[in-house]
This record gives structure tokens, C-alpha cells and sequence, in this order.
């Protein structure tokens, strides 16, 4: 498959084998009144895939990864999941931070079950769905310990934990791996994709990393700069069902990533 | 992307992005609506039958008028402002010599610091008492005490600003074989001067509470004795007029320094990562 | 490395200098009871009795009724004023720091009232409170109230803005969030500010109490300076002052309990 250029305005049409689960509809954000982070911004993300926003420092990637998180609310155009338009946050979409976003003052457990306890689920059954996703976040044993007892890699472990402890359908990931050193984020990358082949999640992967989007993503939407509209949709088709350190080596991966920087780089120069 | 910062009530709510566009009137209208909302209290509380000794703020304006117009808060403060200023001199100069030096000089941080420490920390106006007994009614109790209170402070801040600087930056101004001098010319002192100021705004408050200290207790002069004398004969408007000319003139002093230290360093120029 | 010139130490003395001021610099303190000592066998200063001469009283003073008296006195009063400051502060500060109008309409008086010179404020609190515990009592409080306040809101400032978007992604409700991240997140910076409201509540039970000079602490002072019982006067600012240290110590030593997080947010 080649790169698939797009009119911006158009929405894409959806994968052919799978129907969409959330739809960005000439999404647009002004703010202080002139300053326009986002301008009519469409796409589509299938059902049980992964999907990055892929774009230099500035494109307004996290601002759009809010706006589907429903903290903030656009200017002009709608989401839709599942044809419900967002009005805000809501228990079909988790979003995992950045800067992991733990509560320094609570254990990792509690960390964990922090979106539980919001639902007033009780105390018992929720450390029970905690434990049950740290450790298949790899944390196990790791239950009573304070954030600032872990590794950088860890703390991100335990803030995906909680984000998949909810079981929203909708994992939204923003930039998660780039507070981690290099190594660490490769290790978090291969294991992500493992975990996606136990939990059927759709994944909406914020990255500035063309190859950390081409390595995970079925689908990666290139963002253009400031104001941030989509300008690129690019769909990697990689054989991801063999063993996860192989991708890196698959000559469509090495491919992919040069084409992206040779589209890319006239934003940097 | 500069982040969008609303505050934490922004964030608490809903924030829909079309919020931030709202445009808030400038600072001033807020601090005259705050001043007008206070007064108000205040009046009103004046008013209500709470107690004698709690005369309405319009009643305390009229009299500060009164007292302006008839010169006897000019005489109180002929009589403050002297040992008031010479003893801010004093602490301003001799603070920041004091912790430059404590700071520089490994003796003088021996034999000072814990000393420095102990008058900072400590209520050392339980000392007052005694130096108005020990030098009477003169100016001198006032600027005594106005260096008990203030100097610790102002030598204290300057010692920790000098202790941050950076070590970085000094590593870097010798490796450019720059002299001692020329470290603490062009490194040292501009990288300690937010603390050094941060001290003398301490030190400046430190001498207003031990010169009206000194006169409430002992020398009956100034603008002490005005607050002791008019609630002595219970003329309670001209002895809140007084009080409200001491925190007043507090606060001028304050942004006067404050616009000193915008003026020389242009705080917002100082602040690197 | 450190800020002070290490030159080589060119002579003996300076060498044996260096040798001493290697020690901690509370050593010098041994040094300063020296001085004191000195200056009282030499009665160099009427008003400075040799330090001996003061520990004695010092022990003396355990002896007496009335200084057990005002320590009860000033305990109480310190200890309402300043829970009254955290009580009336803390809330004040979360209102500062969530709701913008507040914080325009305040920051002015807090900031004015933080350096002010509350001392003039005494005089006039006695008449309306009466010559007694409550004008102490208010003197503390206005004395410590204004840094919680203050620093109750740099840390509501403070609270990292993506903890608060974690709360509301998960549907969190604005009081949970309050009570479960904001409130927990501001704690080091509320703790600081109650640690320097107990330093500023005891130069306030002081100051409150000097300037009534009838009771308490203030009354003692008042009554050993105008009898010259020198002594006594420097045994009690001793007794003060160690009491004030040993209480910030205290209090210093549970913020760092709960500052423990402040740095890894």
C-alpha cells in the first residue's frame, strides 16, 4: 500500500474491515479569541485498531487528544463516538498522560483503582480489578509501592493499568512514552503491542515519533503545524502477527518512516 | 503549542475552549473594588452594635483628614520617621554587607550564621522590653530595635541567595579565568539579588513592627504614642487613623522597593530554568 | 563546591581558624556563651548578668508558680490563635486558589496584612477584646493567619494540571476532586505555610503579650525589668526561645513527613 494523500476536508473513508468507532468532524479550536490551535480537523478511527496523531511539537496532537477526551470542548465541529456527539469525559474513553499523572501520595494500587473508586465501586472488588492489570502490565509485586519508588517505565506501566482498569473501549495515549530514556521506550512499545493482542482496545496514540507511529500504528494521521489540520493519512498494513522485535525490521517499516520524514521535513525547514 | 492555561476552576468545571476569550478588567479596578468592598465591611461592622471601640471607617477617613489638616500626624511622624529611616539604612546596608560576608567568608559564616538563625527564628521582640529600658525615650531604643527585627532578616536572605547561585555558573565564570571580584561582580551578586530583595522587603516589615514596638511599649513619642494616647482618651477614629497611616506607609515603602528591584533587574529577566 | 575563597591557609593562625570553622557553625555557639560569660563576670553591661548567673535562674524559675502560670497562658492562647489561623486560612486559600474573583478581591489584603505592621493592630484590639487572653488570642491569629492562606493557595496553584485532567476522565465530580487530588496535592505547600504560621504565632503570643504586659509571659517580663531581677529576665527569654525552637522543630519535622512527594510530582 502507498502513502494515501488526502484532500484535508474530506473525511477519510473508513477500512474496509472495520467500521469506524469514533469520528472527528471539522473539529476547530480558537482560543484567547485569535489564536487557532486547530482548524477542521476530520478523521475516522476503526474499531479495535490503532491509531496515531502523528506531528511535529506545536500541531496541536494533545489539544486534539483532549478534545476526544471531552476536557476540552472545541470551537466548531463535533466528536462522535459511536454516533453519540462528546459532551465530555465519559467511561467509553481512558486516557493515559504523559507525565503518567499518579497521585504521589497513593500506592500503586490505589493508583490503579483510582478510576474505580470514582464509580464508587467498592474497595474490595476494585483492588481486585487493580491487581489483576498491574500485573498484566507487567507491575506485579510492584502493588504497595509510592510513584516515586519506580522507574520512569514503571510509573507509565502503572498509569496504563489504570487506564485499562476501567475497560473503556477507547484508550487515548498522550505522547506516553516520551518521558522514558530510549531503551525503556521500546521495551514499553513491544509490550503494549502484546498487551493489545489480549485486550481488544482502539487506540488513539498521540506521538511525535514517526517511527515509534509507524512501529504500533494500522493508521497514523500526519498533523500539519499551527493551525493544526490533518494533512496525511497513512496506513502501515505491517505484518504485526509474528514475534514484536521483528517489525523494526521489516524493510515496509524502513520504508514507511523514510517517506514520512521526506513529507514531514518542509514543515521543519 | 503554548498551553492553553486556564485556572484550576476552569479545569474543575467544564472548560469549554470559547471561556478563555473572556477579557477581565485590569488590575486596578480589582484592587479598587477590594478597597471599596473592605471599607464597606468595615462600615458596616462600625455600625452594628458590636463595640464602642469600633468606630465606622467613614468616621476613621474623616478623622485621618482632621489629624492631616491640624498636623498632628505630621508631628507623629517628625518624631518616627528619623530613627525609621536611619534604621532601615542601616538594615538595608549592614544586612546585606553582614550576609554577603557570611556567605564569602568561611569565619564569618562560623561565628554568625547560627546567631543569624536564632534572631530570625526566635520572637525576639520579648527582647525589646529591655532595650527601650536600656537606652530610654531617644531614637536610639527605635533603631535598635529596628535592627533586632530587621537586620537577621536581610543578612539571612542575602547569605541563602549567594548560597543558590548556581554552581554551574561559577564553574563557568572561572573557567573563563574571571577574578574572584569579577565572580561576584557579574555572577554571584545578580544571581542572589531576588533573595537579597526578598530579604529586605522582610527586613523592611521586620523594622515597621519593631520601631511601632519600641514606641507602643516605652517612648512615648510618634506615631506609637498617637495609637497609645487616643485610645487612652478613647477617641478610637484617631487612633485607627494611626494605624491605618503605619500599614499605609508600610505598603509604600514595600512597592517603593519593589520598584526599585523591578527597575535595577527587571525581575522577570532573572527568571531562567 | 563552595563559595568561600579556599585559599591555602598562609599562617598559623589562619590555619588553626580553618581547623575550628571546619566544625559545624553551631559550635560557634560555644564561643558566643563564652563571650556571655565574660561580658557578665567583667559587668562590662549592667543589663548582661554572666550566663552562669541565668542558667541558675533558669532552674529557678521551674520553681515558680506564676511561670507555670503564664506558660498554661500562653499556650492557650497561641494554641487557639493559630488553630483558629489554619481554620480560617486553609479555606480561605483553596477559595483563593480555585475561584479567580476571590483571589482579585483578596490578594491585595493578604498581601498587605503578610509584611504589615500588625503590632499598631494591638492597641486597638484591646478595647474592643478587653485586656486579656483574647486580645492575645486575636493577635496570634492575625499574626499566622495571612501565610496559610497564602501558602494554601500557591499550592492549590501548584496542584499539576494533569492530575486534575486525570480526575475529570474519569468522571470525578468537582468536590471529589477537591477532597481526593487538589486538597492531598497542596498539602506540602499548606504544611509550609503552617509551619510559618506557628513562627509568626509565637513572635505573636509574644508581641501580644509585652505590649498588654499585664499577663502571661508579657507580665513576668514587664515585672522582672521593672524590678532589675536581670536574671530572671534573661533565664525567661532563654526558656522562650528554646521552647519556640523545640516547637518549630516539631512542627518542621512532620512537613517534611508530608513533603516527601513534593519533589516527584
Amino acid at each position: 500500500m502507498t502513502l494515501a494523500r488526502e484532500a484535508p476536508a474530506a473525511p477519510p473513508a473508513p477500512m474496509p474491515d472495520e467500521k469506524p468507532i469514533l469520528v472527528a468532524d471539522e473539529v476547530g479550536l480558537v482560543y484567547g479569541g485569535n489564536v487557532t490551535a486547530l482548524a477542521g480537523v476530520n478523521l475516522t478511527v476503526p474499531q479495535g485498531r490503532l491509531t496515531s496523531l502523528l506531528g511535529p511539537s506545536g500541531c496541536g496532537k494533545t489539544t486534539l487528544l483532549k478534545i476526544i477526551a471531552g476536557l476540552i470542548e472545541p470551537t466548531t465541529g463535533d466528536v462522535t463516538v459511536r454516533g453519540e456527539p462528546v459532551r465530555g469525559p465519559g467511561p467509553d474513553r481512558a486516557l493515559v498522560f504523559q507525565d503518567f499523572a499518579l497521585l504521589p501520595w497513593a500506592t500503586v494500587l490505589d493508583n490503579v483503582g483510582y478510576g474505580l473508586r470514582v464509580r464508587g465501586v467498592p474497595r474490595q472488588e476494585r483492588d481486585q480489578v487493580a491487581r489483576h492489570y498491574i500485573e498484566e502490565v507487567g507491575l506485579a509485586g510492584f502493588e504497595a509501592r509510592y510513584p516515586h519508588e519506580l522507574s520512569g517505565g514503571m510509573r507509565q506501566r502503572a498509569g496504563l493499568a489504570r487506564a485499562l482498569a476501567v475497560r473503556s473501549d477507547i484508550l487515548l495515549m498522550d505522547e506516553p512514552f516520551s518521558a522514558v530514556d530510549e531503551q525503556m521506550r521500546r521495551k514499553l512499545q513491544e509490550d503494549l503491542l502484546e498487551l493489545l493482542r489480549v485486550e481488544q482496545k482502539t487506540v488513539i496514540f498521540v506521538t511525535h515519533s514517526i517511527e515509534e507511529a509507524v512501529y504500533l500504528s494500522d493508521q497514523v494521521i500526519i498533523l500539519t503545524q499551527r493551525p493544526g489540520r490533518v494533512s496525511t493519512i497513512v496506513r502501515p498494513d505491517i505484518d504485526r502477527s509474528g514475534n514484536v522485535d521483528e517489525i523494526r525490521r521489516t524493510p515496509r517499516y524502513m520504508e514507511l518512516v523514510d517517506e514520512i520524514w521526506a513529507g514531514l521535513r518542509q514543515y521543519v525547514e | 503549542m503554548s498551553e492553553v492555561t486556564p485556572r484550576l476552576n476552569a479545569l474543575l468545571a467544564p472548560s469549554p475552549g470559547r471561556r478563555f476569550s473572556l477579557a477581565l478588567p485590569s488590575i486596578w479596578l480589582w484592587r479598587l473594588a477590594s478597597v471599596a468592598v473592605a471599607f464597606l465591611i468595615w462600615e458596616v461592622l462600625g455600625r452594628s452594635p458590636i463595640s464602642l471601640a469600633l468606630p465606622p471607617a467613614s468616621e476613621v477617613a474623616v478623622a485621618f483628614g482632621e489629624m492631616l489638616a491640624k498636623g498632628e500626624m505630621w508631628a507623629a511622624y517628625a518624631n518616627s520617621l528619623p530613627p525609621l529611616l536611619t534604621g532601615l539604612a542601616i538594615i538595608i546596608v549592614g544586612g546585606v554587607v553582614i550576609g554577603v560576608s557570611v556567605a564569602l567568608a568561611r569565619t564569618a559564616e562560623w561565628f554568625l550564621l547560627p546567631v543569624l538563625i536564632i534572631f530570625q527564628t526566635a520572637p525576639v521582640s520579648a527582647i525589646i522590653p529591655l532595650v527601650t529600658y536600656a537606652y530610654g525615650i531617644g531614637d536610639a531604643s527605635k533603631i535598635v530595635a529596628i535592627m533586632i527585627l530587621g537586620l537577621p532578616l536581610v543578612a539571612l536572605n542575602s547569605y541563602k541567595g549567594i548560597q543558590a547561585t548556581p554552581p554551574s555558573l561559577i564553574a563557568m565564570s572561572e573557567s573563563f579565568l574571571a577574578s574572584r571580584f569579577d565572580t561576584i561582580r557579574y555572577v554571584i551578586l545578580p544571581s542572589a539579588s531576588g533573595m537579597i530583595f526578598a530579604g529586605l522587603r522582610l527586613g523592611v516589615s521586620g523594622a515597621f513592627i519593631g520601631i511601632v514596638l519600641a514606641e507602643l511599649l516605652i517612648t512615648p513619642t510618634g506615631i506609637g504614642d498617637l495609637i497609645t494616647y487616643n485610645r487612652a482618651i478613647a477617641r478610637y477614629d484617631k487612633m485607627f487613623a494611626a494605624i491605618v497611616s503605619i500599614i499605609a506607609l508600610s505598603a509604600v515603602v514595600l512597592a517603593l522597593l519593589q520598584a526599585v528591584e523591578t527597575r535595577l533587574f527587571r525581575a522577570n529577566a532573572r527568571a531562567l530554568p | 563546591m563552595t563559595l568561600s575563597a579556599s585559599a591555602r591557609p598562609r599562617n598559623a593562625f589562619s590555619r588553626a581558624a580553618a581547623r575550628i570553622t571546619a566544625r559545624s557553625p553551631f559550635f560557634s555557639l560555644i564561643v558566643w556563651a563564652a563571650l556571655w560569660e565574660l561580658v557578665g563576670q567583667l559587668g562590662l553591661i549592667d543589663l548582661i548578668p554572666p550566663l552562669s548567673a541565668v542558667l541558675v535562674a533558669v532552674g529557678e524559675l521551674f520553681e515558680r508558680g506564676s511561670f507555670w502560670e503564664a506558660l498554661a497562658l500562653t499556650a492557650k492562647t497561641f494554641g487557639l490563635g493559630l488553630l483558629l489561623a489554619i481554620v480560617v486560612g486553609i479555606p480561605i486559600g483553596l477559595l483563593m486558589g480555585l475561584r479567580k474573583r476571590a483571589d482579585q478581591l483578596l490578594s491585595m489584603w493578604v498581601n498587605l496584612f503578610l509584611s504589615a505592621p500588625l503590632t499598631a493592630v494591638v492597641p486597638a484590639l484591646m478595647p474592643i477584646l478587653g485586656i486579656g487572653e483574647a486580645t492575645v488570642v486575636a493577635t496570634v491569629f492575625l499574626f499566622a493567619v495571612w501565610v496559610v492562606i497564602l501558602d494554601t493557595q500557591a499550592g492549590v496553584l501548584h496542584v499539576s494540571r494533569s492530575l486534575v485532567e486525570m480526575g475529570r476522565v474519569f468522571g470525578a465530580p468537582g468536590p471529589f476532586i477537591l477532597w481526593t487530588i487538589v486538597i492531598p496535592a497542596a498539602m506540602p505547600e499548606i504544611m509550609t505555610g503552617i509551619r510559618l504560621a506557628v513562627i509568626r504565632a509565637i513572635k505573636g503570643v509574644i508581641v501580644g503579650q509585652i505590649i498588654i504586659a499585664l499577663i502571661g509571659f508579657g507580665g513576668l517580663f514587664d515585672t522582672y525589668l521593672s524590678m532589675f531581677l536581670m536574671e530572671r529576665f534573661w533565664a525567661l527569654i532563654i526558656v522562650v526561645f528554646v521552647l519556640s525552637f523545640t516547637l518549630i522543630g516539631l512542627v518542621g519535622a512532620l512537613e517534611k513527613r508530608i513533603a516527601f512527594y513534593a519533589g516527584t510530582r
